[in-house]
């Protein structure tokens, strides 16, 4: 792999945005354990048992937490491993990869908007797992909203 | 301009640009194996019922529909305040109803604490079996699991129900409070604590606890029927 091939993906990135993306790939490392931890309990079952809160059970037993066979956890882990990655990426100048995080992120804050509507005005219940994961989209939202903007060499916005 | 974007010399670039590989890569493996090793110490244990046969205490109620010499058992541990029991009953109800010969079913409290009304419910339950209507006021605290949860104060509407099904309200108001009916519904928890049972619900299909994950309507009715064909065909 030459250099050159690396300058063609990457390029320089300010210490304010790496700082912001850095803190994003620690969010969403965060919410990685959260949505792996409802995976994990989605598939062992434990998920429609009545053990814990009755208020999770309620949730994450409901059919709003599937799509098919595929838990809507699992797409939590799917999608907090892609703003992981991105973020790590965009952290270390990777071209596309920032733009790509604002889409990601954007998407995850349209489906915790649903996911939170379901569990209040459909199901009455919340679950504290999904208000924790919602609370990190929340935070990423917000970084993405507040970060800084890319500058190129003479200061000058892109 | 101290945001300004520097160009970094090749080398830097050259990590720059193979190091997010490695930690997206790293991350991924760790949290696969995170999430197997979750995986393996959460798969509950599968409990079986081994000489331990229903009614052996006293004070046990013993709660059951269908025929007595059906080939096939299910024993419920469940709490009348559980979302997902409550889910269950009507499929279990429609099984027995479709399988009237082969099927029985038992019903054991295990009223949770997390619960705030479990235990005045199975208390409500237990009262109505000394009228012999225990399972009217199963299906109807089942069925309207929603109301009684969400209230503050749960027994005027499990009085209203015990007149709905017809009870002496005298006897019921006494018999719910009684010393009675709390021990039969401790016994029948102290049961299923010595049978492992930690959630509801928990099911026992001849002796043998269903797997959580396969407790949904659909694998349930599949299981239980399994199990009929097994021990009705020659």
């Amino acid at each position: 792999m030459s250099a050159i091939a690396a300058s063609s993906t990457t390029t320089s990135i300010s210490r304010p945005r790496m700082i912001v993306y850095i803190i994003a790939a620690a969010i969403a490392l965060t919410g990685l354990a959260d949505a792996t931890y409802l995976t994990v309990q989605h598939f062992t079952g434990e998920n429609i048992l009545c053990g814990g809160s009755a208020d999770c059970a309620r949730v994450l037993g409901s059919a709003y937490s599937h799509l098919g066979p595929i838990p809507v956890a699992g797409l939590g882990v799917l999608a907090y491993y892609t703003v992981f990655s991105l973020a790590t990426f965009a952290a270390f100048g990777h071209r596309r990869a920032g733009r790509l995080f604002v889409w990601v992120v954007c998407l995850m804050f349209v489906g915790t908007l649903w996911f939170l509507f379901v569990q209040a005005f459909l199901l009455h219940a919340f679950c504290r797992f999904c208000l924790l994961s919602a609370a990190f989209v929340f935070l990423l939202t917000g970084i993405v909203v507040a970060m800084p903007p890319p500058q190129d060499k003479d200061g000058t916005l892109d | 301009m101290e945001a300004m974007e520097v160009e970094a010399p090749p080398k830097t670039r050259r990590m720059a640009f193979v190091l997010p590989f490695i930690i997206v890569v790293l991350v991924g493996v760790i949290t696969a194996a995170s999430g197997i090793a979750l995986y393996r110490a959460k798969l509950p244990a599968i409990l079986e019922i081994t000489g331990k046969g229903v009614g052996n205490n006293p004070n046990e109620s013993v709660h059951v529909r269908g025929r007595v010499d059906a080939p096939v058992t299910i024993e419920e541990f469940g709490d009348f305040q559980c979302p997902p029991c409550g889910t269950l009953s009507g499929p279990i109800k429609q099984l027995e109803e479709d399988h009237k010969q082969n099927l029985r079913v038992i019903f054991h409290h295990f009223p949770l604490i997390t619960h705030n009304h479990a235990r005045e419910a199975a208390c409500a339950a237990e009262a109505a079996g000394l009228q012999s209507k225990f399972w009217e006021m199963h299906d109807i605290l089942y069925r309207e699991q929603r109301e009684w949860s969400k209230a503050a104060e749960a027994r005027p509407l499990f009085n209203a129900y015990a007149n709905l099904i017809g009870l002496d309200m005298e006897r019921f108001k006494q018999d719910i409070d009684s010393e009675k009916v709390k021990e039969r519904v401790s016994a029948d928890q102290a049961r299923g604590t010595s049978l492992g049972v930690e959630n509801t619900p928990t099911i026992f299909l001849n002796n043998r606890a269903v797997e959580p994950a396969n407790l949904n309507p659909e694998k349930l009715r599949g299981a239980v029927e399994e199990a009929i064909k097994a021990k009705t065909t020659p």
